[in-house]
C-alpha cells in the first residue's frame, strides 16, 4: 500500500525494499518529464531530502526520499523513457527507515484537495 | 495587478494552464508543451500574444525621428515591409528588441515586448522628437499562427491577399470578417503569420482558426512551446540574451546594428565598445538540461553564463544559448547544480526550417 509525503512522493514496501515514486498530482503539475537524473545504486539517501531530480521541459523538480537508507535499485527504464516517471517507481531503498509523518492515500487525497 | 487578454475565457475553456507573464494571465500550455511544439513543426499552432505592445509613429518626420532611436536603418523601406531592430539605450545596451512595420512614409507601427511596454513608451517619450507617438497596446490584440500549414489554414478565412514574402505585411485584410493587419512573421522558425486586430474582434478570429485549423492539425499553443520553438530557432529573448547592460554588439545581431547610418541614440557608446562577449549555441553532449543562469567553464576557468536553455523536443537533447568571452577555444562545460555537463558548440539556429 502506498504512503505519501507532503512533498508529493509515494513510498511502497515490496520484498523488503522501499520503492519510491511521485504522485499523480505531482506528475500533473510537473508536466512531461524529459530527463530523469537517477541516483546511483549504493548511494545513501536521507528521509525528507532530495534523492534524485526530474526535469520537465519547463522545470526541474527534486524527488525527496521518503526513507533513509541505501539506494538498492533504480528504475533503468526511465533513462530511455523519462515520460513514464509519473507512472512508475523511480528508485528503491534498502535497508530503509521510513520517515514518520507519511499519509495514507485517503489522507493525501484530502491534502492535495 | 494581473490583466487578462480578450482571449482569457477561451484559454480557460480549452484547458490552458494559466500563469502570470508580462503582467497578463496567459496559458503556459494546453495539451502539453511537447505536443504543441510538434504541432507547430509539423502542422500549425495558434498563440495568443496579445501581451505584446504596439506603438504608432506618425507624421512627415516619422522615419527620421524613429530611425534616430533604432540600431537598424529603416530609411528606404518599402510600404508593407517589416524590419527587426534593437531599441538601444545611451550606453549601448538594449531597452528592447522590436519589429518595425512601415505602413507608409508617414506611419510606422512598432511592435515591442509585452513586459517592456511601459518602459519602452517612457524611453520613447523622453528621446523622441519630430513626430507623433501613440501607444495603442491596450486596443490591439495579437495572435500568431505558426507552422508549415499556416498559409493553407489562414487562407480559407481571408478575403484579400496574404503577405507572400517573409517579413512583409498586408493591412486591412478581412480575417473571419474582422479587419486585421497580417504579417508574415513569427517567433518559431517556421513559416507563419501574426494577426493584429481590435480587441473586440480577436475572439471570432481565434475561434475561426481553431475550427478551420482543427482538421488540419492546428492546436492552441502556450508560452511553453513558444519558448522551446524560439530557442530551437536560435532567436534571442529580451531579458535573457538581451538587456540594458548587455552591449548590442555582443549578441550576434550585427545585421540589425548599422553604425554607418546617420547618428542614433547609443551609437557613440556602441562604436566605442570592443565586443568582449559573444552569443554561442551549444547542445548538451550527454544527458541533462542546461537552463538559464548556469556558469560556463573552459579550461577550469569561468568564461560566461547560459542565457536560455531547455530540452529541445525536435533534437531530443538539451540546447542552450550562452554569453561567453570571445575567443575561448577550449571545451565548454556548464555547472548544473554542481555537476559539470560537457557542451558541444553548434551553429544557430539549432533547428532550421524544412
Amino acid at each position: 500500500m502506498k504512503q505519501y509525503t507532503r512533498t508529493h512522493e509515494w513510498v511502497e514496501i515490496r520484498d523488503g525494499k522501499a520503492y519510491v515514486g511521485i504522485s499523480g498530482h505531482a506528475a500533473e503539475e510537473l508536466g512531461e518529464v524529459v530527463y530523469v537524473d537517477l541516483p546511483e545504486t549504493g548511494a545513501a539517501v536521507t528521509a525528507g531530502e532530495p534523492g534524485c531530480e526530474l526535469e520537465s521541459v519547463k522545470a526541474v523538480a527534486e524527488v525527496n526520499s521518503p526513507a533513509s537508507g541505501t539506494v538498492a535499485e533504480v528504475n533503468e527504464e526511465l533513462a530511455d523513457a523519462p515520460e513514464k516517471a509519473g507512472e512508475t517507481w523511480i528508485f528503491a531503498v534498502a535497508p530503509y527507515v521510513l520517515q514518520e509523518d507519511l499519509m495514507s492515500e485517503a489522507e493525501y487525497t484530502l491534502f492535495v484537495g | 495587478m494581473t490583466e487578462r487578454t480578450a482571449l482569457y475565457e477561451r484559454h480557460v475553456a480549452l484547458g490552458g494552464r494559466m500563469v502570470e507573464f508580462a503582467g497578463y494571465e496567459l496559458p503556459v500550455q494546453y495539451s502539453g508543451i511537447l505536443e504543441e511544439h510538434r504541432a507547430v513543426r509539423e502542422a500549425a499552432g495558434v498563440f495568443d500574444v496579445s501581451h505584446m505592445g504596439e506603438f504608432l509613429f506618425t507624421g512627415a518626420g516619422a522615419e527620421q525621428a524613429l530611425n534616430a532611436l533604432l540600431t537598424n536603418d529603416i530609411r528606404g523601406m518599402a510600404d508593407g515591409r517589416v524590419r527587426y531592430s534593437l531599441l538601444p539605450n545611451e550606453k549601448g545596451g538594449a531597452v528592447d528588441d522590436v519589429l518595425v512595420y512601415r505602413i507608409n512614409a508617414e506611419k510606422f507601427l512598432v511592435v515591442v515586448n509585452g513586459a517592456n511596454v511601459a518602459k519602452d513608451a517612457a524611453h520613447v517619450r523622453e528621446h523622441l522628437s519630430g513626430c507623433g507617438f501613440e501607444d495603442i497596446s491596450r486596443q490591439v490584440s495579437q495572435i500568431a499562427v505558426q507552422g508549415p500549414r499556416s498559409e493553407e489554414i489562414l487562407s480559407t478565412l481571408v478575403t484579400g491577399v496574404l503577405p507572400a514574402k517573409y517579413y512583409t505585411f498586408t493591412e486591412r485584410v478581412s480575417v473571419a470578417g474582422a479587419e486585421a493587419l497580417v504579417s508574415r512573421t513569427g517567433y518559431t522558425g517556421e513559416d507563419g503569420f501574426e494577426i493584429y486586430c481590435a480587441n473586440e474582434d480577436i475572439v471570432k478570429v481565434y475561434d475561426a482558426l481553431l475550427e478551420t485549423g482543427g482538421g488540419r492539425g492546428l492546436v492552441p499553443c502556450g508560452l511553453g512551446a513558444r519558448d522551446t520553438l524560439r530557442l530551437e530557432a536560435g532567436m534571442p529573448l529580451y531579458g535573457h540574451e538581451l538587456g540594458e547592460d548587455i552591449p548590442v554588439n555582443e549578441v550576434g545581431l550585427d545585421f540589425a546594428v548599422k553604425l554607418g547610418k546617420e547618428d542614433f541614440l547609443g551609437r557613440a557608446a556602441i562604436a566605442a565598445h570592443a565586443p568582449a562577449y559573444e552569443r554561442v549555441g551549444v547542445r548538451v553532449a550527454g544527458r541533462g538540461i542546461v537552463r538559464e543562469h548556469c556558469d560556463i567553464y573552459a579550461d577550469g576557468e569561468k568564461v560566461g553564463v547560459s542565457t536560455s536553455g531547455t530540452h529541445s523536443p525536435t533534437l531530443g537533447c538539451g540546447i542552450a544559448m550562452l554569453r561567453v568571452k570571445r575567443g575561448v577555444a577550449g571545451a565548454l562545460f556548464a555547472d548544473v547544480r554542481g555537476r559539470m555537463l560537457p557542451l558541444e558548440r553548434v551553429p544557430l539556429p539549432f533547428v532550421g526550417r524544412k
